[in-house]
């Protein structure tokens, strides 16, 4: 359709539409679901619904632990993955983390010699077990060849096991001080924009990013080109499992209880709000900016909802609807670009 | 009287099978520095048999391969390119996501700062190199900081050979680099090996394109039914003697034949 060979025009086209406006729409669709609950506030409940201090903080601080675990799966589909195990995966981390996390005026404490212990120690003992539980995805997915969906599909089947195996399905709580603060307060939304922030860079400007984005895209070329397949899925799938262990650390705090039925369906709400964010089920296209814009999304639907008093298997009908709807849109793109 | 350092890249009796199927048969061939060479025959004659060899591809089933005077065994595509040889293969090795000095630099990105896996890439030296390269190349591309895959197929092609040939690499093989491109396209693609050739940079011409093939190389490997039949200098012989090869028909019913 566009003629390549014509030179003026091409560059400012072609860079304007790879730039702005994939940001600028999610944004859009962000405003416009805030805008609609909004009106329907004042139409139904008869009250603001984002101008709401108490609202608005529970909106951010559900959202930072999904957001975590957002960000790690951003990078795993943008390599032309998926982890089906994140929920699993934060449930026996958080356990596990817990469990570090005790304080010795509990009588009760799965590790009694391990209370009190400096609140650095839950939070190693988190991220530790979370890289153990991605390195294995990784290794099945990137030693042993099998496909992505189903080798995190064994690991939320087993996670969730291991997670009830670890206290015999009880409960852990009762944590020191500085262990409950993670959850509290701003700290989580802080814990959430930082790790943003660090792998945005990492995609951006680093050759971890590099591969990762080169994979997804041709991981024939990527093969052809040196870089170590294998080694690189292990890695990221290792990575991405370590931030379910941070997701988890600051789910546990803000919750002050690990059980081994935490984090169900999170995998699917992280997949949802990557997928809602702009990057492509397809791989290679992706960026933590719009999984950012697209957990707001996800926390905005969710809490409207509850706050019009709409019961929650309508929310997840909705949501339902909304990443199919955001796969469509990615098709439909893709397909413009191959028929072009 | 070949002086043997003249020889970049040499075979004896390269022999592959596919359970009962000799898809080549004891090819001798050799190559000399600075040299272009174009493989040619009809489909099935062994051509992307023989290359697959000499880049690693696939493994001989017997014989030797001799680059730079030294028996060498390449396991993968990746140590025939560590010895120098790249290739440029029909279906291109481009990752239509990133722009082009990604995809240029792709494996051996420049760094800033060296760290592993989170080495932080020097973004504006690679993307002025690129341009260094392209400029060489003579081939248009507006703006660099595209995605290759928003790219025509002759831009495309030309990133994929620039890829190979900015590399300093030893010996360049192109898998028909022409035959998805128009005509300004393919132009173009001719440019760059024409440059390669100034630059002494010897190469191995895949084509089912006589004209194109005469117009380029110094020399034309004929090869049929997965024999070599004939090495023959390309300024002595012409399109009907080379049909003829080809086919192994001797009679002279080719002179108006489309393949020319």
């Amino acid at each position: 359709m566009t003629s390549s060979s014509s030179t003026g025009g091409y560059k400012t086209v072609k860079s304007w539409k790879n730039w702005l406006p994939k940001d600028i729409s999610i944004l859009m669709v962000l405003l416009g679901t805030v805008f609609i609950f909004e009106v329907l506030g004042w139409f139904i409940a008869e009250q603001s619904f984002i101008f709401n201090t108490q609202r608005l903080t529970i909106i951010i601080l559900q959202m930072s632990i999904i957001g975590i675990i957002a960000i790690g799966v951003t990078q795993i589909i943008i390599m032309a993955g998926i982890d089906l195990s994140s929920g699993s995966a934060l449930a026996f981390t958080g356990l596990v983390a817990a469990s570090f996390a005790q304080t010795s005026e509990y009588t009760r404490a799965v590790y009694p010699a391990l209370t009190d212990m400096p609140v650095l120690l839950p939070i190693i003992a988190g991220i530790l077990v979370g890289f153990v539980l991605g390195g294995i995805n990784g290794s099945l997915i990137g030693y042993a060849g099998i496909p992505p969906f189903i080798a995190t599909l064994g690991m939320l089947v087993a996670a969730r096991g291991l997670a009830r195996w670890y206290t015999s399905g009880s409960q852990v709580s009762f944590f020191i001080d500085d262990y409950a603060v993670l959850g509290s307060g701003i700290i989580p939304v802080i814990i959430f924009l930082t790790t943003a922030m660090a792998f945005h860079f990492l995609l951006r400007y680093t050759r971890y990013g590099r591969y990762t984005y080169a994979i997804g895209s041709n991981e024939q070329a990527a093969r052809v080109a040196g870089i170590n397949i294998r080694a690189h899925k292990l890695l990221v799938y290792t990575i991405a499992g370590g931030l379910y262990g941070l997701a988890a650390v600051v789910e546990t705090s803000r919750t002050l209880t690990a059980q081994s039925g935490a984090g169900m369906l999170y995998e699917l709400d992280a997949i949802a709000a990557v997928v809602i964010g702009g990057t492509s089920l397809m791989g290679g296209k992706g960026r933590i900016t719009g999984t950012i814009i697209g957990v707001c999304i996800l926390g905005v639907i969710t809490s409207g909802f509850t706050f019009l008093g709409i019961g929650s298997f309508y929310t997840n009908i909705v949501k339902g609807i909304i990443i199919v709807a955001a796969v469509v849109a990615d098709q439909y793109s893709n397909n413009k670009n191959a028929n072009r | 009287m070949n002086n043997q350092d003249d020889i970049i890249l040499r075979t004896e009796n390269l022999t592959k099978r596919y359970g009962g199927v000799h898809a080549l048969e004891e090819a001798n061939f050799t190559l000399k520095r600075g040299e272009h060479v174009a493989i040619v025959g009809d489909n099935g004659a062994g051509k992307s048999t023989f290359v697959r060899q000499i880049t690693g591809v696939e493994q001989p089933s017997s014989g030797d391969i001799f680059f730079e005077g030294q028996r060498v065994e390449f396991n993968s595509p990746l140590e025939a390119r560590e010895a120098g040889i790249e290739s440029v293969f029909q279906d291109l090795a481009l990752c239509n996501d990133l722009d082009v000095p990604s995809n240029l630099f792709l494996g051996r990105e420049e760094l800033l700062f060296k760290f592993g896996p989170f080495s932080i890439l020097d973004e504006k030296k690679m993307m002025q190199k690129a341009k260094e390269v392209l400029e060489r190349t003579a081939i248009k591309i507006p703006d660099l900081s595209n995605h290759v895959g928003d790219m025509s197929g002759g831009q495309r092609q030309c990133v994929a050979i620039s890829r190979s040939a900015s590399f300093a690499s030893k010996l360049i093989i192109m898998d028909e680099p022409t035959a998805a491109l128009g005509v300004q396209e393919t132009t173009q693609v001719e440019n760059i090996i024409r440059g390669l050739k100034e630059q002494g940079v010897p190469l191995i011409l895949i084509s089912h394109n006589l004209r194109q093939v005469f117009n380029l190389v110094d020399k034309i490997w004929v090869f049929r039914r997965g024999r070599i039949v004939g090495e023959v200098i390309a300024a002595e012989t012409d399109g009907n003697e080379i049909v003829s090869m080809i086919t192994g028909m001797q009679d002279g019913v080719h002179e108006k034949a489309s393949y020319i």
